[in-house]
């Protein structure tokens, strides 16, 4: 039974074979509209979540499935002060397949100790968020009919931001891939991200200012100051706009640039960016719900019987 | 006086005995001496046990060592996780033997993760796992979180 915590969980070819069923079920979806009749997927989502939880449960209804679960902790026995060994025990009886997202980091591996059915982390606090980053890499994949030879600009929280990391990590794994890592040094990337960058060789610069750098890249990811994620509010206001990406800025990129962000956007990616054929932030949502059909498909070893 | 003479001096000054059955654990780096008692749980044996802190020591300059005056069945791995360059005999008999110590690749439950957003701050019941993820620079990571593991008695 395969879990799905961290990104390296999956080697390239089996993220390659992910992102290959997903282009089939997105040519054809009507030949996967019952792969999972009879299946359920459980949504163990501890924190509130729109896109993702809701990503997951059309995927599977897409998938002819059904769904049950809790959308906060609040909901859940974790009121009561259950840990979330014992809930994914009961859950196991329940489900045959689950996604999980918590405020504290590791929660998804707790649970994947424990479980008798695949847990997939839906985000787990600032650490790993790995379906985001099958969603980041189907969408590159899509948009610009390659995962190599790019230059590849992330910008804002590097620092708690879960999907940046996990998107660092699997991105790094294939040939001639550049960074550029834009953040105020605050929010920079951690050591340990970095360290394993400079391991591997992949080249990396870190800047501050978004501007010096738009010419040079070919795929820009734009990523939220995160409220949640500061301890002190003082911190949070002084560098939540440290980073916004407007039209004029986008005057300075290349015209086959793609920008992508994981949402929810608040004020980082201005209105009037939307309407620039290279803001791809929305259909990657759509590439989202492709990927994580085809990630249930495969964990639920339903691919053979297609 | 040479640096070996000297160094065996201070040690007959501190009035060690030489044990006939037991565990000496030498060459401790300065410092760590106490990390290891307490990691080893020394204070619940009723057998003597010795630190010596701060020992000359013409290959380390200063050293801890802890002598133990009985064998016992001891953790190996918090050893090697503490400090990886110890020299260990075990003493039968009045006789020395030497025993070999590695870094370890995991301990489990020895160390406790110091991030306030790892699920090991909330979950009841929870193994406190790290993983050796940098074995040249001796660095260890919570395998829940991944944050890295800071020994407050280690001096840089």
């Amino acid at each position: 039974m395969k879990h799905i915590i961290d990104p390296l969980d999956l080697s390239v070819e089996e993220i390659d074979s992910f992102m290959d069923l997903a282009d089939k079920i997105l040519a054809d979806p009507a030949a996967y509209a019952h792969v999972c009749k009879g299946k359920k997927l459980a949504t163990l989502f501890y924190e509130p979540s729109t896109r993702t939880r809701l990503s997951f449960e059309s995927a599977m209804l897409n998938l002819g499935g059904n769904v049950l679960g809790f959308s906060s902790a609040a909901d859940s026995s974790a009121s009561k002060g259950e840990s979330v060994a014992d809930t994914i025990r009961v859950v196991s009886h329940f489900a045959d397949i689950c996604a999980l997202r918590h405020p504290k980091e590791g929660a998804p591996l707790v649970a994947a100790m424990h479980s008798k059915i695949p847990v997939v982390n839906a985000g787990d606090g600032g650490h790993q968020h790995p379906t985001q980053t099958l969603t980041d890499l189907m969408t590159i994949r899509a948009l610009k009919k390659r995962l190599s030879h790019m230059t590849v600009g992330i910008c804002g929280d590097l620092k708690f931001g879960r999907t940046t990391h996990s998107l660092l990590r699997s991105l790094a794994r294939y040939p001639d891939i550049r960074f550029v890592l834009i953040s105020p040094p605050e929010l920079a990337t951690p050591d340990y991200i970095l360290d394993e960058l400079r391991e591997k060789g992949v080249p990396f610069q870190e800047v501050e200012r978004l501007e010096d750098v738009m010419p040079g890249l070919d795929v820009l990811y734009m990523t939220r100051v995160q409220r949640e994620r500061f301890f002190n509010e003082e911190d949070y206001i002084r560098l939540k706009d440290s980073y916004i990406l407007d039209a004029q800025k986008m005057t300075l990129a290349k015209e086959d640039m793609i920008v992508l962000h994981p949402l929810p956007r608040v004020n980082e990616i201005a209105v009037e960016v939307d309407d620039d054929p290279r803001a791809c932030y929305f259909e990657q949502v759509r590439y989202g719900m492709y990927i994580r059909m085809a990630l249930i498909i495969k964990l639920l070893g339903l691919e053979e019987g297609i | 006086m040479s640096p070996e003479n000297r160094e065996k001096n201070d040690e007959q000054n501190l009035a060690i005995e030489k044990i006939q059955e037991g565990i000496v654990i030498d060459h401790i780096k300065a410092g760590s001496g106490m990390a290891l008692y307490k990691h080893l749980e020394l204070d619940k044996l009723d057998c003597s046990v010795a630190i010596i802190k701060n020992a000359r020591s013409q290959r380390m300059g200063k050293k801890d060592i802890i002598k133990i005056n009985k064998i016992l069945d001891i953790d190996w791995d918090v050893i090697g996780f503490i400090d990886c360059n110890v020299t260990v005999n075990l003493i039968h008999d009045g006789k020395s033997e030497k025993k070999n110590i590695t870094l370890p690749q995991e301990v489990r439950n020895v160390i406790v993760c110091k991030n306030p957003r790892c699920i090991t701050s909330i979950e009841q019941g929870i193994e406190q796992v790290f993983k050796l993820a940098d074995p040249v620079h001796h660095i260890y990571r919570c395998i829940y979180c991944e944050q890295k593991y800071e020994p407050k008695y280690q001096k840089k």
